[in-house]
């Protein structure tokens, strides 16, 4: 058990530390959330900025420690998030890479890392959510294309995307075929003819997610990772990759933004409170914890050759549970202030109830938990 | 940065399971439960302290496995001393197993397991009677009807939390708690795990409407529940005895009392009306969780601590 790192591992992180303090005065202002075209330019100027200082395959190369390092040193630095880069850096892109064939690599992988190309993601649909393998979006082979008809929805930067990580059935679920048998992943093109994009508001009140309606759109058969009716393996390849290391920014923004409520309940009285001042040592507490389980994961992944392990099922349980504990006493301590949206609080707790839905709910995970690390039967 | 066991971690972990397994469920041992009295009698009334075992454990290292080589120990550091002592939670070793073991070096025989030690600890002394020495002030202790039948309370007078009879084995030193709490902390990860270890092998035998009760999802929630509360405990208190920082003990504490206390809950749940009897053997478990909560560091005095670095 040693948590010291190595002296590679330090000078990387002095390294970027240095970096980072000359980069990001350099940033222009932030767009504004509703701002799409803007907000691309934005997070894709600042992947373009970390390729040409050699940060651009971080997610990709970097041992899971340098990984963990690298997201710390940012979220502490206060540097742009992944953004509209997220499906390209952590979905699409790690699976063409372990799936495609050399000439895709070649295609596809270069204009992600240089901020080129945005990707987005088209899995989910409005009756395929927890039991995503039931997706009912149709492809038939026509010549050298696929045809492609269906809707898709929760997909993050579909009206800015050039690219779409598209999940299809080419074969209809059938006594001899299962339903995880017959999906196919396709690397769609969004200008593609047939495509509608339909922003969906969140109860937050963004549209951070828009609903995806295909209608008969044609997908060259070449766009095709891995083989027809292997998709669903081919996905699991992606879906494992962000488990490891996927909120250890968000971890450290939460122990900061609780030192920052533990602050305004000093400044309001709130603090003279015993039981509001032992809630926020307990998330002290649950946030520390939580840092060091992002470490012992991260440690085992790399002792298993970059392999995320079973631990991030237990991590996601627990941290979107804290996450939102987290926001409720800001709420607390904010008292009739929680009601004002102008504060960054407000807004905060309210994409906090997305926590335990998105990326697999806490039911969904507890039965993963229980069936695949637990062992107990199939439930039911 | 490598946050796992060493390969050396593993086999001494792996060796401590297999000492105490084979002690405690020999027969004669001090664990059956069902040579156990009646809930709630006097300390001492129990099969008492057995000194065979204290001897084995002081013989195999146990007590002395931080003293330094020099010093006739085995010259481990906290960790090892953690997963050595989450193996004791494990199987509910009897007996004051903290006080002594940070007695080793201090009090003559404490390392070999020839002297019981025991220490003040708050309010609450845990096997006074049974001890040969007692570390605090123990005077005007009055015997209590513990609730854990394989612990006997004595109380002291005094404020909890006052701090009196500070020891290392307790509440710890001005500078924060000492080793003593993240022993406590060790021991109730250990009890949390191995009771979602039962639940589990528990769920998967026992059969109702046809099927083994673990297929049913309410059951797997409250079994993947219990595993999450051990592992996120488990991250807190192992970071813990590598950085000795008092938050961190402070904060593996309160969540491995947490994990302990509410795993064994859901444990005895699991077992639905065999987990009510004195048999079933998950009663003792709670109990001890209990227990355990309240000496070392209680979650006020961790939460407070917690707090004030806010």
């Amino acid at each position: 058990m040693d948590l010291t790192y190595t002296e590679e591992e330090e000078a990387f992180r002095a390294g970027l530390r240095e970096w980072l303090a000359a980069a990001l005065p350099k940033l222009p202002a932030k767009p504004s959330p509703q701002d799409w075209p803007g907000r691309r330019a934005y997070d894709t100027a600042w992947q373009r900025t970390l390729y040409d200082a050699g940060y651009g395959h971080v997610h990709w190369d970097a041992s899971p420690t340098q990984r963990l390092i690298f997201l710390e040193e940012t979220e502490k630095a206060g540097a742009p998030y992944v953004g509209a880069n997220f499906v390209g850096l952590l979905h699409a892109g790690p699976t063409i890479a372990s799936e495609g064939t050399p000439e895709q690599r070649a295609r596809w992988l270069p204009p992600v890392l240089r901020g080129d190309e945005v990707w987005c993601q088209g899995f989910s649909e409005p009756d395929a959510g927890s039991d995503l393998a039931s997706l009912r979006t149709r492809a038939w082979r026509d010549g050298d294309h696929y045809v492609v008809s269906g809707s898709k929805i929760w997909t993050s930067h579909a009206e800015v995307a050039d690219w779409c990580e598209l999940l299809v059935r080419t074969t209809p679920v059938s006594e001899a075929v299962p339903k995880h048998r017959g999906i196919t992943w396709l690397a769609m093109p969004m200008d593609a003819p047939g495509i509608t994009v339909r922003p969906l508001r969140t109860l937050a009140g963004s549209t951070e997610f828009a609903e995806v309606f295909l209608d008969e759109v044609r997908v060259p058969a070449v766009n095709r990772v891995g083989d027809e009716n292997d998709g669903w393996r081919v996905t699991m390849v992606t879906l494992s990759y962000e488990r490891g290391t996927a909120f250890v920014g968000e971890v450290v923004a939460c122990r900061r933004v609780l030192g920052e409520i533990a602050r305004e309940a000093r400044g309001n009285g709130l603090w003279d409170d015993p039981a509001l001042r032992r809630r926020l040592g307990r998330l002290a507490a649950e946030f520390s914890a939580l840092w060091r389980l992002t470490q012992w994961n991260v440690s085992e992944a790399q002792r298993s050759g970059g392999v995320p392990g079973v631990g991030g099922s237990v991590f996601k349980l627990r941290y979107s549970h804290a996450r939102q504990e987290l926001y409720e006493a800001a709420a607390q301590v904010l008292g009739a202030g929680a009601l004002d949206l102008g504060h960054e609080w407000s807004l905060d707790r309210l994409s906090s109830l997305s926590y335990t839905i998105a990326a697999g709910t806490s039911q969904i995970q507890r039965s993963i938990v229980a069936e695949r690390i637990l062992g107990l039967p199939k439930g039911r | 940065m490598d946050f796992q066991l060493t390969d050396d971690q593993r086999a001494l972990r792996a060796g401590v399971r297999e000492l105490l397994e084979r002690r405690l469920s020999a027969p004669g041992s001090s664990r059956g439960s069902g040579r156990a009295g009646p809930p709630g009698s006097a300390p001492g009334a129990e099969d008492g302290l057995d000194r065979g075992l204290w001897r084995q454990l002081g013989e195999a290292g146990f007590f002395s496995l931080m003293l330094p080589e020099e010093r006739g120990g085995v010259g481990l550091g906290l960790p090892e001393a953690v997963l050595a002592f989450e193996e004791a939670g494990r199987v509910l070793l009897p007996g004051p197993a903290v006080a002594s073991f940070l007695a080793a070096g201090e009090v003559a025989g404490a390392a070999a397991g020839e002297t019981v030690v025991t220490a003040v600890d708050g309010t609450l002394v845990p096997w006074l009677a049974e001890a040969d020495v007692v570390l605090g002030d123990a005077s005007g202790a009055v015997p209590l009807r513990s609730v854990d039948p394989l612990t006997p309370l004595h109380r002291v007078p005094g404020t909890p939390g006052a701090g009196r009879g500070v020891t290392e084995a307790g509440r710890g030193g001005p500078g924060g708690p000492g080793p003593g709490v993240l022993l406590y902390a060790a021991e109730q990860l250990g009890s949390a795990a191995r009771t979602c270890e039962a639940a589990v092998q528990y769920a998967r035998d026992r059969e109702q409407f046809g099927r083994p009760i673990g297929a049913f999802q309410a059951v797997q929630h409250l079994c993947a529940q219990m595993l999450v509360r051990a592992e996120v405990a488990r991250a807190a208190v192992y970071a813990a005895a590598v950085t000795r920082d008092p938050l961190e003990v402070a904060g593996a504490k309160l969540l491995a009392d947490d994990a302990a206390v509410r795993n064994a809950r859901d444990c005895l749940q699991v077992h639905g009306g065999m987990g009510f009897t004195w048999e079933a053997q998950v009663h003792l478990h709670l109990k001890r969780a209990w227990v355990r909560a309240q000496l070392g560091q209680v979650a006020e005095e961790a939460e407070e601590a917690l707090a004030s670095a806010l």
